[in-house]
């Protein structure tokens, strides 16, 4: 049985004078200790899905349909203190900006140790050793000290490692971590996605990686979701994807990346962008920006289906093939 | 801490002296000392020896100096209608004000916190509604008018409360006479309390609302959301402390406010305390007595916001008060 | 037609911006808005239209006589038909004196603000534009001057000039007195406005492009930062008139303000609390719910503004 196993999910947004559709049918699972990317442009419902499988969503978004079954039990249909028995415990999340992550007039040591309270029969103390030997894991030095500072004291670095021992601390199954690294310095992003994938692989926990970085996908996980506009129009194994991507976006997402550019050249971006959840196109949302896009693709919303060795939402992706299978016969 | 509260007492020091600057200003040029010494009658030549022995000839320097010297020895001179010393006046009238400022912030602070975070906990209740359009009204009476009102409805009308003055009350020591000590005096000073309180609370009721809605909107929140801890933690350790920052600091920019209200509610309950005798000794020009009164308060309000300032540094970490030298 | 194209804005300001998409609809929408605006313009109009409106001249003596006074109002048993509202405690029409009260009250309110936001608003450019030592030194400022309440500030001023001038003097330029001292202790509430407007528009490339342009500082502040800084203003502009006029009213309610012989909303309640032992509520109570009515359709208004315009407002 899977872990995680999400099922048509729909999030819409009531905005004041119409609603927006954020995410529309999105369906995915998740096996025990698997690690899962998410990619795509900012906007296109990476952070919303990663929200939703919390039931963390706030006003004005909320889930229309669909279902969130975690460990056989469906997220979207608990009651408050189930949902408060979820997260933190079973499902922890990791937020994009350490600095603004933690509250600032709490010690680290009161932010643990309440995380440990509120789901653990505990005594104070135990839950401070708890907390302390988490700390260790995420290679905090002198940790007791830690404890007692606030976060101002410490470097967003520094405050990332804490989140991620927090998230740690109850032994969920799955974590969520939404873009950890983005807001960091690039010297320490490296850092702590290592740091995350040795906890994940050493204590079997699963891994939901949200980003907009393929690079970081190809590293960190196993299976890999491309999402654009709220719909996920390609999934698969990392490496296929990476290697051998289906949808039009995804070659373009890959060939945009600068290791697949000769140094002097410009970037290959993706002409165009992405519409705002309010005005996707009609057919497929990437049809505007898409240089094979046809009639039918400008009517009708892609199946998502298995092609080659991923699921793929394209109408041409067969002539996109045969088109590349001609060019490199020419070549 | 130590350059904390170094760098308060040395603001406090340089407020204190431009208000006694202020006030000596006051007294050069408000009033004649020499009539009412001698009254008119005296001819010009012993005018001129009396001013010389007042020093009044004096370079301002060392008449300011004298005055100053004075004011640190507790000597803020002689009220021309009392015939007393203008600081005993004052500290006589003191905790009458005070009592009242007392009865206010207890009213202001038992009802702006949970009336503040409930709004804005569930802005769309009707309760939050009526609680919200409530408090429109109330910033829009002036403290005057709600005092009248109160006499009106429960004293002219009704007759439930008494409408002037401070009643029974016990002596606690100095000059310190309490109205909480009886039931005639609790009676008495109900109305002015709320009168009093009546445009600060809903001024804080609508910014606890607001300033809580913001930090209920933070990430830190969700994120204490997404640990699991329970909403009543949430919103009343998380973001309740956050909230309270910015509220603690214009609490202390509304001390001198409450102040001038205190004068207003004074005048219509003749509540006999300082603002009540400050606006006599307008009428009067004992001017010795409104110099007295305008250090006394400068001296009240300055040690208030250093106080005030002084929990804002103990509930803002960021703000380093009780970690010595880290 | 967009107001966009009729003037080549390098970038269209908040504010028209916001006029065209959310202002006119929000207002229609909100009943409360529109209420509280025809309210407030039917006393604005009534009150400056009050020499043509009001059957008696409050301030001619030969037209009071003091038999008259404390007539009550006409549907009360005992009034007098031709004085509507009754009579004040000297015998003048009540409902002439409150028209000619409110004028002077709006008008000192309004007269008080548009000082405010003059002084505010030059400061506030000056100091985010230049920066440096003088923006540090004019904040502080702000913040000393912020810190002294405006009411506490004006009752000593005008308390001090009473006693040294005398009534008679103190009287005559009472107005001028009030708008000068509410007007003056209140600048710093548009200072830090639009000093956070100016430091954060002057990041952006229009104004380095003005720049370029050879735009000078004048002209850069006032035809590019300044629009932008509207939406606060107009907010600010709001609340701080609803609070000018409750300053105005309490400081002539203390006898420092408005004198009986020309009052004010404030004098005038403050006449009529004299006498509300015995049994002549009216003198008060009218006065006292135009006040209140006043005071409390601007700030639904204000209210109202800031929920539409939504700006960045300086947290002290």
């Amino acid at each position: 049985m899977s872990l995680l196993s999400v099922r048509d999910l729909t999030v819409k947004f009531a905005m004041r004078d119409q609603t927006v559709t954020a995410l529309n049918g999105i369906s995915f699972d998740l096996a025990k200790g698997e690690r899962l990317g998410i990619v795509g442009e900012s906007g296109a419902g990476k952070s919303i899905t990663g929200f939703s499988l919390m039931n963390l969503l706030s006003r004005p978004g909320y889930i229309d349909s669909g279902q969130i079954l975690f460990e056989g039990e469906d997220v979207v249909q608990m009651n408050d203190k189930r949902l408060r028995n979820l997260r933190g415990n079973r499902m922890a999340m990791i937020f994009q900006d350490p600095m603004v992550t933690l509250n600032p007039v709490l010690t680290i040591g009161q932010q643990m140790i309440e995380t440990l309270m509120a789901h653990r029969k505990l005594s104070r103390e135990e839950a401070r050793q708890i907390a302390i030997v988490k700390l260790r894991e995420v290679y905090i030095p002198s940790p007791e000290e830690r404890l007692e500072q606030y976060p101002h004291e410490l470097s967003g670095g520094m405050r990332q490692r804490i989140i991620i021992a927090i998230a740690l601390l109850l032994d969920p199954q799955l974590i969520i971590a939404d873009e950890p690294t983005t807001a960091l310095d690039v010297t320490i992003q490296a850092d702590i996605m290592e740091l995350m994938l040795e906890l994940c692989q050493s204590n079997q926990v699963g891994l939901i990686l949200i980003t907009h970085d393929l690079g970081v996908v190809s590293q960190m996980t196993e299976r890999t979701l491309v999402m654009y506009a709220g719909r996920i129009i390609e999934a698969g194994r990392t490496r296929e994807i990476i290697n051998d991507p289906q949808h039009p976006y995804t070659q373009g997402l890959i060939n945009a990346l600068p290791q697949q550019t000769v140094p002097g050249q410009r970037l290959k971006q993706i002409p165009g962008n992405m519409p705002g959840l309010a005005s996707i196109p009609p057919g497929c949302a990437f049809n505007p920006r898409c240089k094979y896009a046809t009639d039918l693709c400008r009517a009708r919303v892609p199946e998502i289906v298995q092609y080659s060795e991923v699921a793929v939402a394209c109408h041409e992706v067969q002539r996109l093939h045969s088109d590349e299978d001609r060019q490199e016969a020419r070549a | 801490m130590f350059a904390y509260l170094a760098k308060r007492v040395i603001q406090a020091i340089a407020v204190m002296f431009v208000i006694s600057l202020i006030a000596f200003a006051i007294q050069g040029n408000l009033g004649d000392p020499l009539r009412e010494l001698v009254g008119q009658s005296v001819s010009e030549e012993v005018r001129q020896q009396l001013r010389d022995e007042l020093g009044l000839n004096d370079s301002f320097v060392t008449q300011y100096l004298r005055f100053a010297g004075n004011a640190l020895q507790g000597d803020l001179g002689t009220s021309y209608f009392f015939k007393e010393p203008a600081l005993d006046v004052i500290l006589k009238k003191l905790p009458a004000t005070l009592e009242l400022v007392f009865g206010a912030t207890l009213i202001i602070i038992g009802f702006s916190v949970p009336l503040g975070v409930y709004t804005a906990i569930k802005p769309d209740s009707i309760l939050s509604r009526i609680i919200m359009g409530l408090s429109i009204v109330g910033i829009s009476i002036p403290v005057f008018l709600t005092a009248i009102l109160m006499i009106f409805v429960f004293s002219v009308e009704y007759g439930w409360f008494p409408s002037y003055g401070r009643g029974d009350t016990v002596h606690v020591w100095g000059y310190w006479q309490t109205n909480f000590a009886t039931a005639d005096g609790w009676m008495h000073i109900i109305l002015p309390s709320i009168a009093l309180a009546s445009i600060m609370l809903p001024l804080f009721v609508r910014l606890i609302r607001a300033e809580m809605m913001e930090v209920l909107q933070s990430e830190y929140v969700k994120y204490a959301k997404a640990k699991g801890i329970n909403p009543w933690r949430i919103y009343f350790v998380h973001a309740l402390k956050n909230t309270l920052l910015p509220v603690i600091t214009v609490g202390g920019v509304q001390i001198g406010t409450m102040v001038a209200y205190t004068i207003l509610t004074e005048t219509v309950f003749q509540w006999p305390g300082m603002g009540f005798m400050f606006l006599e000794a307008v009428n009067r020009v004992d001017t010795p007595l409104i110099v007295a009164y305008l250090i006394v308060v400068g001296f009240i309000f300055v040690v208030t916001n250093t106080i005030v300032d002084l929990i804002y540094g103990l509930v803002n970490p960021t703000v380093n008060i009780a970690r010595m030298g880290a | 037609m967009s107001i966009e194209t009729l003037s080549p804005k390098p970038e269209p300001s908040r504010w028209s911006k916001a006029w065209n998409s959310n202002m006119g609809y929000s207002f229609r929408r909100n009943p409360v808005a529109v209420v509280s605006m025809i309210v407030f313009l039917l006393i604005a109009a009534a009150s400056f239209l009050a020499p043509v409106i009001a059957p008696y001249d409050p301030y001619d003596p030969g037209s009071i006589d003091i038999m008259n006074s404390e007539y009550p109002p006409v549907w009360i048993d005992g009034a007098l038909p031709e004085f509507m509202l009754g009579t004040d405690d000297q015998g003048r029409d009540l409902w002439s004196t409150i028209l000619y009260g409110t004028r002077l009250s709006l008008l000192i309110g309004i007269c008080a603000v548009a000082l405010q936001a003059f002084l505010g608003i030059s400061i506030g450019l000056l100091a985010g534009y230049v920066g440096g030592r003088l923006d540090s030194l004019l904040m502080r400022l702000a913040d000393i001057q912020l810190s002294f309440s405006t009411l506490m500030v004006a009752i000593i001023f005008l308390a001090v000039t009473q006693a040294m001038f005398g009534s008679d003097t103190f009287n005559q330029y009472a107005v001028i007195f009030l708008i000068a001292v509410i007007g003056v202790a209140e600048w710093p509430q548009y200072a830090r406005t639009v000093r956070a407007t100016v430091l954060a528009e002057k990041k952006k490339e229009y104004v380095d492009s003005a720049r370029v342009l050879g735009f000078g500082p004048m002209r850069i502040m006032v035809r590019h930062i300044l629009p932008n800084s509207l939406s606060p203003i107009f907010v600010i502009s709001t609340v701080q008139v609803a609070n000018a006029i409750i300053s105005e009213a309490s400081l002539s309610f203390l006898g420092l303000g408005m004198p009986p012989s020309q009052p004010s909303l404030g004098s005038l309640i403050s006449s009529g609390f004299d006498y509300i032992f015995s049994g002549s509520w009216w003198i008060t109570a009218i006065p006292g719910v135009v006040l209140v009515v006043l005071v409390l359709v601007i700030n639904l208004l204000g209210d109202w503004m800031r929920d539409v315009l939504n700006p960045k407002l300086y947290k002290g």
